[in-house]
């Protein structure tokens, strides 16, 4: 096995050196009933030149977006990546390291923790990040039963408008600690929380009431009527937040958010078929000892020299057992610096391009899309990168069409109960000219 | 050259104006943001990201990854997190377009290479745990954990016992076994240890009953033995009604020898990065699938990937929970750990656990006498030695663990499990070789002696890191969490 050293001798010198004789020997306390008898049931071993032949025959049954124009979104977007965030990321110091509880000896992964936490910070405007979290779904998820057990009530406040995904996340999560879940239904003019039916909902009762912003659609939600209300009800204000939609939109702490989420697959990482990518979580210094995961805090050394370390541990599982706020242990490090890393380079200015060309780009594509006879615009709320669009068609066979032209279609909507609608995305990735051809193209599938 | 941390925040190296990465120019035609998002929505201030240059940039991650020890730098001996070497291929493996740059909003039809990927590593996890359907989604071990008693409680639930929420844990458990518990809302009852290290079986019989939901152990435990009762325990917990979870910390001692599902156990979670070699990452990503017996599998989560033919398609389980996160789990992370698997193949497998306990074994027999060794049997591939021993001199196992780290070697885990005073779990894996163990057994028969004749040596380490040693209680009194703007 290429990747065991001891040979031969070496074992029988080790396990003389202990008085014993064959290796079995070290399994004498297995009880031989318990004993598997025989080979597992797996294929291998493969050279290294054979499991790459094994994994490029996988890879190229699969499309992949260098070879497909993609405008696919709802959760994971094709963005630009510089070069570097790979190239670093993937350095051994970084990659083979495991979590910082010796922390003179992995200073390297603290600081870059502290700075992640810091532009964390910069983009929600909160006082307080944590580490990361396993996907922005679980951690609106863990956001909720945070605001739980900060408020001591058992329900909360839903918009129908949140990505069905984390819906389905946040209910299972929920359910299994007895917390109630009430809905915002949708508007289905404006595509977003339906506002007029607000004092139907229990805000009293609200540990929390949830916004996603932009929305499942893309579209960006009234905070400022959905804050009033639960704040002055006692409860807490939890934003999902798209990150790169941050580089434009105000800051979720202007609009008093209590607990701020999000997925960072947008921050430089792949798509890789969803994961892996990190949740951000973010929250203000009242709720510190509240929040989930790992944090790292600045202190000095026996010098007086700055340096980092994970702190206020007494919240989690190795030390507060059942009593701890979260269960969560590993979590998304090496993508949380690459997400830093991403954010480093593209700077202020940098960001703010992304953002602004993924929202002219959008806007773009649907002024041309609803020239098209037979599109509309789904909803009449602004949008930022992604929107819906309205047409009685076969969206699934379209796409297939589209697919045989080199492109990868919008999200059709029909399986999330919306059959005329179909979800468009456009980063910066794209060119006019890609969103030119795509239009042409659609165009003539549909006519 | 030992390297000394002295390196700004990426923030204090910034220059207003400077840039390191630009787009193309954009290319349609622009529309006023005005009217395209209201006043209100907009931000008036920019988020003070760095203004640095890309050379800056990666001398200044590069600088910070020098400060880090990792298994590419050096021994790694972290007990319970199995930190073997993390094969270079599987990095240009992952980074295969047709695995990275995919949707998984993308039809079927143009990812059945993905599909393919995800069921055949299914069922090779189902063959190595004995068990029969496994699902992806769970993102880490904890993750796994707490999605493994999601379904149990449904699995309850569905035949009318939801009363059944009293989760057996021994004392010596992982702190996420309880902590998973509480976040499904069961009550824990812990089950203390018998002489030999493992569960007290009389205890347990008195603690089972019909508010039973299971039992949650690790085998071999936090201590690196094998539990030899198992098979008697999987009785009394089956006979009140309840389940076994397998907590797969320790896999890595186990496979091709004994497969836990032979043993009774009816759920289990790997932690694919520690014993299928999916590199740490500094603390993720890794990934914590979950394997389960034929009558919990209608439960798991989804979707999982079915076969028809030679066409893959996506399933949701008959019951179903739903989902723990979104879309399938980190799959660029498990992919590396089916990479693992065909590289070693079945007897590969079983070679690597046989590895892993003659190196735990070899450095346990040589240290034995110098440290205490509270449980003197035949360890699996872990051990845990007591620093009690060395109070005597005013030093503690935390200073200990500093001084390894002069020595270039990464500390065992300290302090854990609880049952073990001043514990050091020490984990040599499988892929270290014989010298580097000799030179680990030198070292700490070394650093026994410096205790005893120069104990300050100790409680002021380190010496050679990157930092001396950090005041820990100042950053939790005074939280600074983020670099403050001037």
């Amino acid at each position: 096995m290429r990747y065991l050293p001891l040979t031969e001798d070496e074992k029988r010198e080790m396990l003389a050196s202990m008085g014993l004789e064959q290796i079995d020997d070290l399994f004498q306390d297995i009880p031989p009933e318990a004993v598997f008898q025989g080979d597992l049931d797996v294929p291998g071993p493969l050279s290294e030149a054979e499991l790459i032949r094994h994994f490029k025959a996988l890879a190229a049954k699969n499309q992949d977006t260098t070879k497909l124009v993609s405008f696919l979104g709802a959760g994971v977007y094709d963005h630009l990546v510089p070069s570097i965030v790979k190239r670093i990321v993937g350095r051994g110091e970084f990659l083979t390291a495991y979590t910082p509880y010796q922390p003179e000896i992995t200073q390297g992964v603290l600081q870059s923790i502290f700075e992640y936490q810091t532009m964390i910070c910069e983009l929600t405007g909160m006082e307080a990040s944590n580490a990361s979290m396993y996907d922005g779904a679980s951690a609106l998820a863990e956001a909720c039963l945070m605001a739980c057990a900060a408020t001591k009530r058992e329900l909360v406040i839903l918009p129908a408008t949140l990505h069905p995904q984390w819906q389905e996340v946040v209910r299972l999560y929920l359910e299994s600690q007895d917390v109630s879940i009430v809905y915002m239904p949708l508007d289905e003019q404006t595509g977003t929380a339906d506002l007029n039916q607000l004092s139907e909902l229990p805000w009293g009762e609200a540990a929390c009431a949830v916004v996603q912003q932009p929305n499942f659609f893309g579209l960006l939600e009234n905070v400022t009527a959905l804050e009033s209300r639960i704040h002055a009800n006692g409860g807490l204000l939890v934003m999902a937040v798209d990150p790169i939609s941050l580089s434009l939109l105000k800051p979720p702490a202007e609009f008093k958010a209590d607990i701020v989420v999000g997925d960072g697959q947008s921050l430089g990482q792949a798509m890789g078929f969803g994961g892996p990518a990190f949740g951000f979580f973010a929250t203000t210094e009242k709720l510190i000892r509240r929040m989930p995961g790992r944090v790292v805090g600045e202190t000095v050394d026996a010098e007086g020299k700055r340096a980092f370390v994970l702190t206020l541990q007494t919240r989690e599982q190795h030390i507060r057992r059942e009593k701890a706020t979260s269960n969560i242990c590993s979590n998304q490090a090496l993508n949380a610096l690459a997400a830093t890393i991403y954010l480093a380079v593209l700077g202020k200015q940098g960001f703010r391009d992304v953002g602004y060309q993924c929202l002219q780009k959008a806007h773009y594509l649907k002024q041309r899309l609803l020239e098209i006879p037979g599109l509309s615009a789904a909803f009449s709320a602004p949008s930022f990168r992604e929107f819906a669009i309205r047409g009685a068609f076969d969206w699934a066979e379209i796409n297939r069409r589209l697919l045989d032209r080199g492109f990868l279609g919008g999200l059709p909507l029909a399986r999330f109960g919306h059959p005329d609608l179909i979800l468009f995305s456009v980063t910066e990735a794209r060119t006019k000219q890609e969103i030119d051809a795509f239009v042409s193209t659609l165009r003539g599938l549909i006519q | 050259m030992t390297v000394r941390a002295n390196i700004p925040l990426i923030f204090e190296r910034s220059t207003p104006g400077r840039r390191g990465y630009r787009l193309p120019e954009l290319d349609v035609p622009e529309t006023p943001i005005s009217e395209l998002i209201p006043e209100e929505y907009l931000r008036s201030e920019a988020p003070a990201l760095p203004e640095v240059s890309e050379l800056e940039v990666v001398r200044h991650y590069t600088q910070l990854s020098r400060l880090n020890h990792g298994v590419d730098v050096g021994f790694y001996p972290l007990g319970s997190c199995t930190m073997k070497y993390n094969p270079w291929v599987h990095e240009d493996l992952v980074s295969l377009p047709g695995l990275s740059a995919i949707h998984p909003y993308q039809p079927e039809e143009t990812v059945q290479g993905a599909l393919e990927l995800i069921y055949n590593l299914s069922e090779h996890l189902a063959a190595i745990a004995g068990l029969s359907k496994a699902s992806l989604q769970p993102a880490a071990g904890a993750h796994g954990e707490l999605t493994g008693l999601m379904v149990i409680k449904a699995y309850h639930n569905f035949r009318g016992e939801g009363h059944r929420r009293e989760m057996i844990v021994p004392d010596s458990a992982h702190g996420t076994n309880p902590a998973s518990c509480a976040m499904v809302g069961y009550k824990v009852v812990e089950v203390p240890s018998d002489s030999r290290g493992g569960v007290d079986v009389e205890a347990l019989r008195k603690l089972v009953g019909p508010n039973t939901a299971g039992l949650m152990l690790t085998n071999p435990n936090t201590l690196g033995l094998f539990d030899e009762n198992i098979c008697q325990i999987a009785k009394i917990v089956h006979d009140a009604g309840g389940l076994l979870y397998y907590d797969g910390a320790n896999a890595n001692a186990i496979m091709g020898i004994v497969r836990p599902g032979d043993t009774g156990f009816d759920v289990v979670h790997f932690n694919l990065h520690k014993t299928f070699s999916t590199p740490h990452g500094g603390g993720g990503p890794g990934a914590g699938p979950i394997v389960v017996s034929e009558a919990l599998a209608p439960f798991l989560p989804g979707p999982v990937v079915a076969k028809d033919g030679d066409k893959f398609r996506l399933v949701m389980p008959e019951h179903s929970i739903g989902r723990v996160r979104s879309f399938f789990g980190n799959f660029l992370v498990y992919a590396k750990a089916y990479a693992y698997i065909l590289s070693h193949g079945p007897q590969g497998l079983r070679e690597v656990s046989e590895a892993a306990v003659l190196n735990a074994n070899y450095v346990m027999n040589k240290l034995k006498d110098i440290f205490e060794l509270p449980y003197d049997r035949i360890c699996m591939h872990e051990f845990v030695l007591s620093g009690a021993c060395l109070k005597e001199y005013g030093v503690r196992t935390l200073d200990l663990a500093k001084r390894l780290s002069d020595y270039g070697f990464h500390a065992p885990t300290v302090y854990f499990p609880l049952i073990v005073e001043e514990a050091i779990m020490i984990e040599p894996t499988e892929t270290e070789p014989k010298s580097t163990l000799d030179e680990f057994i030198e070292v700490m028969r070394q650093i026994a002696e410096e205790a005893k004749e120069n104990p300050e040596m100790l409680t002021s380490a380190p010496h050679n890191a990157p930092v001396k040693r950090l005041d820990e209680a100042r950053a939790a009194r005074h939280p600074v969490l983020r670099w403050a703007r001037q």
